[in-house]
């Protein structure tokens, strides 16, 4: 080791707050101008987090589920009589989901309908929340070979999530559709109005580019349009609630903010891939656009 | 320290080796409490939680422990922040550095006097921080994001760090003491 005079040390140690603050400011530029390099960096970052998470999530999971069984027992007669109630009305539903699967057979194979194709998916565990303040998405663990693409949905058991915009070899991370910079073509069941669905960062993203003379009712299922390629459609995404100061806004189905398993969906659509996320923004711009002006 | 003059035997390699796990023990401590703050707990909060976590931690270091918790330690940190979270990367980096420097500038008086002005000093930094982290994040994804999430971070920066000082403080005294190594 090089042996240094005290005040050499001194002044060394004096000028390395300075440089680490002109580097932080580089960094910045640098994460401006080549966004490749932090989301290389990110993705790397991420494959060696998400083992370590994995191993972190059993003794985490013991904890939410112990919270959990404690509400359910107290929770427990309520809940017996509202799904007792909650029963009834379904069996009602599922004979008429059978009769309208039947009709509806009957009327495909009177159509020679073309089979939509079989979907493969790939189930993973969240294992962090890697938004941050100002950005809304999750980090996921796969296993090394799993075979997920950019561009692909992540739905959890009762909607859509997000979807995959980034994929390293053992993690991916997730755009949740609240996020300031998720943009998905959606359709309203009822009223068949095309909409955009915008994230704020907030529980709640809003509808933009409603067509002109459309009035969804609060509510109103909002499913996935196949507008711009970008999404398989009919997927169910949430329902239509008018805010405070009546707009427009969607709550979503899925339980984004305890999202703990989702499904990640090859639909084999090669639309629109979002780019890495540095260029998000852009993107998310055209493909508001593309889908605004296709209608 | 042990201040007494006079000849001593040798201290042995425990020895050594504990007052450097004393000396790594507030940038560990701190980084693995932020990798647990990103895992899926289901808290309200969760983002701004870590972020308050890590200005806490950083500001009393620098005050208490400037020894364990040199600059390019800081650095380490805020980079780590800034890649595990979504935004751009260098601002966590570049005020975690602020908020070191501002501590060992004011270090003297602050830690001369009690701990309701540690505290105000350190509301007074958070806010400069939520709000150059707001600023900054805005200008760089050349977006107006809703200043809520900042303002919300601000405030549970200021209103935990009297119950994340507490544990530091224990720590302080404790883990993190080289002068009591064995």
């Amino acid at each position: 080791m090089i042996r240094l005079s005290i005040q050499a040390r001194q002044a060394l140690a004096r000028l390395t707050l300075p440089v680490l603050i002109v580097f932080s400011l580089a960094l910045m530029l640098l994460g401006r101008a080549t966004p490749l390099v932090p989301e290389r960096a990110r993705i790397t970052l991420s494959d060696a987090l998400a083992p370590i998470y994995a191993v972190v999530d059993a003794p985490l999971r013991a904890v939410r589920g112990a919270a959990r069984a404690v509400r359910e027992v107290c929770a427990l007669q309520a809940d017996n009589a509202r799904l007792r109630l909650e029963n009834e009305r379904l069996r009602h539903w599922y004979d008429v989901a059978m009769a309208l699967d039947a009709e509806n057979a009957v009327l495909k194979s009177n159509l020679h309908w073309v089979p939509d194709p079989k979907l493969s998916f790939v189930t993973a565990r969240v294992v962090a929340d890697a938004g941050g303040v100002y950005a809304r998405s999750v980090l996921l663990s796969m296993g090394p070979h799993s075979d997920v693409r950019r561009g692909e949905v992540a739905l959890d058991a009762s909607g859509v999530a997000g979807r995959v915009t980034e994929v390293g070899a053992r993690s991916a991370r997730v755009l949740l559709i609240t996020d300031m910079n998720s943009r998905i073509p959606v359709l309203l069941e009822k009223s068949r109005a095309r909409a955009i669905l915008a994230g704020t960062n907030a529980p709640t993203p809003k509808l933009l580019y409603l067509q002109d003379g459309a009035h969804p009712e609060e509510g109103e299922r909002v499913i996935t349009s196949g507008a711009a390629n970008a999404f398989p459609s009919g997927l169910l995404i949430g329902t239509v609630h008018y805010g405070s100061d009546h707009q427009l806004q969607v709550t979503p189905a899925a339980d984004l903010e305890r999202l703990e398993i989702v499904r990640i969906f090859d639909y084999g659509l090669e639309g629109i891939v979002p780019p890495e996320s540095g260029l998000r923004t852009a993107a998310a711009g055209a493909l508001a656009h593309a889908s605004g002006s296709g209608d | 320290m042990d201040k007494k003059p006079g000849i001593r035997p040798r201290l042995g390699v425990w020895h050594q080796m504990d007052v450097a796990s004393r000396h790594a023990f507030p940038a560990a401590q701190t980084t693995i409490v932020l990798l647990l703050l990103a895992a899926p707990i289901g808290m309200p909060g969760q983002a701004q939680i870590q972020s308050a976590w890590t200005m806490a931690c950083i500001y009393f270091w620098s005050l208490y422990r400037p020894a364990a918790l040199p600059a390019l330690l800081v650095f380490g940190i805020g980079l780590l922040l800034d890649l595990m979270a979504q935004g751009p990367v260098g601002i966590g980096v570049l005020l975690l550095l602020l908020i070191h420097a501002v501590a060992l500038k004011f270090r003297r008086a602050l830690t001369r006097s009690g701990f309701g002005v540690v505290w105000l000093a350190f509301i007074g930094v958070a806010a400069a921080a939520s709000a150059g982290k707001w600023v900054l994040t805005c200008f760089l994804t050349w977006h107006i994001f809703p200043p809520a999430a900042g303002l919300f971070e601000f405030a549970l920066a200021a209103g935990l760090y009297p119950i994340i000082a507490l544990y530091l403080i224990l720590l302080h005294r404790g883990p993190a003491a080289p002068e009591r190594a064995t």
